[in-house]
């Protein structure tokens, strides 16, 4: 990577950061959503510890990964409506590297601060003390791969108008290995098992994310400029 | 035929060669072929549907060349290569601007993915200078109204250094003043070696060669049979 590509790529992951947390931005709508939503469970379920304990893992992955898909929508949807989607391609990066600093933008502006909530959350629900370090692992290793999978389908739903649904449809059967993966993970912690092979398979899921995400966006981002 | 200048790319003559262009199932145009050399100015003239913006599109990389050759230089124009996109500086119907952040910013962030680097407040200036948009540099671009938004867009082709210049309606909501700013700026642009393809309706008072998109209508009572 050359210097000016590297100035480029860090320049584009910061505005994406920028926008993502001023106004109108996703950042803060995710991690309210978050918060609010995983708030909802005792209420419903009830407040017995053991109960909330059994589902706490569960319920945080999950609901992390629909705050995840509420702001992917936007993911190039607005760069798209105001034509700045025409600029990015004639980027010296090239449209891979623009998707790939996007998703770096959404992780770090959307993702990361889920990430750092969910102890509190894990509190709320009586998440047994040894699995807190493995549930902020899991959400380190594992979301990256929401993120990534989520910009493919961002990318070929962003000329459709209201396209969430239709996004959601696509990108949460992909979700499905990421979170068993991380669940049995943070489930093995909390029945005192090593949980060092649902990690693996994690790293995995996120690797392979990775290898497939940013190419795919950037050949559904192409048909999209048609 | 490479020309030493100041543009980060090399300005190479661009060719077409019947090119031709499906859309939606319906062929926009067919057999359109121009040479455009460093220095040249090219207007696309034609109704409104005749194809003038879809070539412009063709042209910037944005769709593909299906039928016919596209070449800058000795290289064949293909869709997506970063390299070739490097000569492009393109400027739509849609003004790409972040109704949040200033005009200052958003310029910043355009030049910054360009080129991966910042460009001096100086150049930035002078630019909104041209187009008498100095004092709303620090405004954010909701407020602005169209008429500014337009010219804020057209501010990109006094701030980038790129040889190919490719405007669609760049005269729209411009009065004669503005108009003037651009024409001159066109002009420097020409005397610097770059190359403009304009798709307008007006004159702007620039030399030009002229391309009226009309001629390369298929004629879809002679071919009917292949729709």
């Amino acid at each position: 990577m050359t210097a000016s590509s590297f100035g480029i790529f860090t320049g584009l992951v910061k505005r994406d950061i920028r926008l993502a947390w001023s106004q109108g931005g996703t950042g803060t709508m995710a991690l309210s959503f978050f918060l609010i939503a995983v708030t909802l469970f005792p209420f419903g379920v009830g407040p017995e510890p053991k109960i909330l304990a059994r589902i706490a893992p569960g319920v945080i992955w999950v609901v992390a990964l629909l705050a995840c898909l509420i702001s992917l929508d936007r993911l190039y949807q607005a760069d798209f409506e105001d034509g700045s989607l025409d600029d990015l391609a004639l980027s010296p990066l090239g449209l891979s590297g623009v998707a790939l600093a996007k998703i770096c933008a959404h992780w770090v502006s959307t993702v990361l601060p889920l990430v750092v909530a969910s102890p509190l959350l894990g509190l709320l629900m009586n998440l047994p003390a040894e699995a807190y370090g493995t549930m902020v692992f899991s959400l380190l290793l594992g979301t990256p791969a929401l993120s990534l999978i989520g910009s493919m389908g961002a990318a070929l739903t962003v000329s459709v108008r209201r396209g969430g649904v239709l996004l959601s449809l696509l990108v949460l059967p992909l979700y499905v290995p990421t979170l068993i993966f991380a669940v049995g993970a943070v489930d093995a912690s909390a029945n005192m098992v090593d949980p060092a092979q649902p990690l693996a398979l994690l790293g995995a899921a996120s690797l392979l994310a990775l290898v497939v995400g940013p190419f795919a966006s950037a050949q559904a981002l192409r048909l999209a400029l048609e | 035929m490479t020309q030493a200048s100041s543009f980060t790319a090399d300005v190479c003559p661009l060719k077409a060669e019947k090119l031709a262009c499906f859309r939606g199932g319906r062929l926009v145009f067919e057999d359109v072929s121009f040479t455009l050399d460093p220095g040249q100015l090219l207007y696309l003239r034609g109704s409104n549907g005749s194809g003038k913006s879809t070539l412009l599109r063709l042209i910037a990389g944005f769709l593909r060349v299906q039928k016919g050759v596209l070449m800058y230089g000795d290289d064949g124009w293909w869709r997506g290569d970063a390299a070739l996109s490097e000569a492009v500086i393109y400027a739509g119907h849609d003004n790409a601007l972040k109704p949040v952040l200033t005009l200052r910013d958003n310029a910043t962030e355009l030049a910054r993915l360009m080129t991966g680097r910042l460009v001096p407040d100086e150049t930035l200036e002078a630019a909104a200078d041209i187009f008498d948009m100095a004092h709303l540099l620090d405004q954010p671009v909701r407020y602005f109204s169209s008429g500014q938004r337009h010219r804020s867009n057209l501010m990109r082709f006094a701030y980038l250094k790129r040889p190919l210049w490719l405007m669609d309606e760049p005269t729209v909501g411009l009065d004669a003043e503005n108009r003037e700013a651009l024409a001159g700026l066109m002009k420097d642009h020409l005397a610097a070696g770059g190359m403009i393809i304009a798709a307008t309706h007006d004159p702007i008072g620039v030399e030009g060669q002229m391309l009226d998109m009309r001629d390369f209508q298929p004629d879809y009572d002679l071919e009917e049979g292949w729709l």
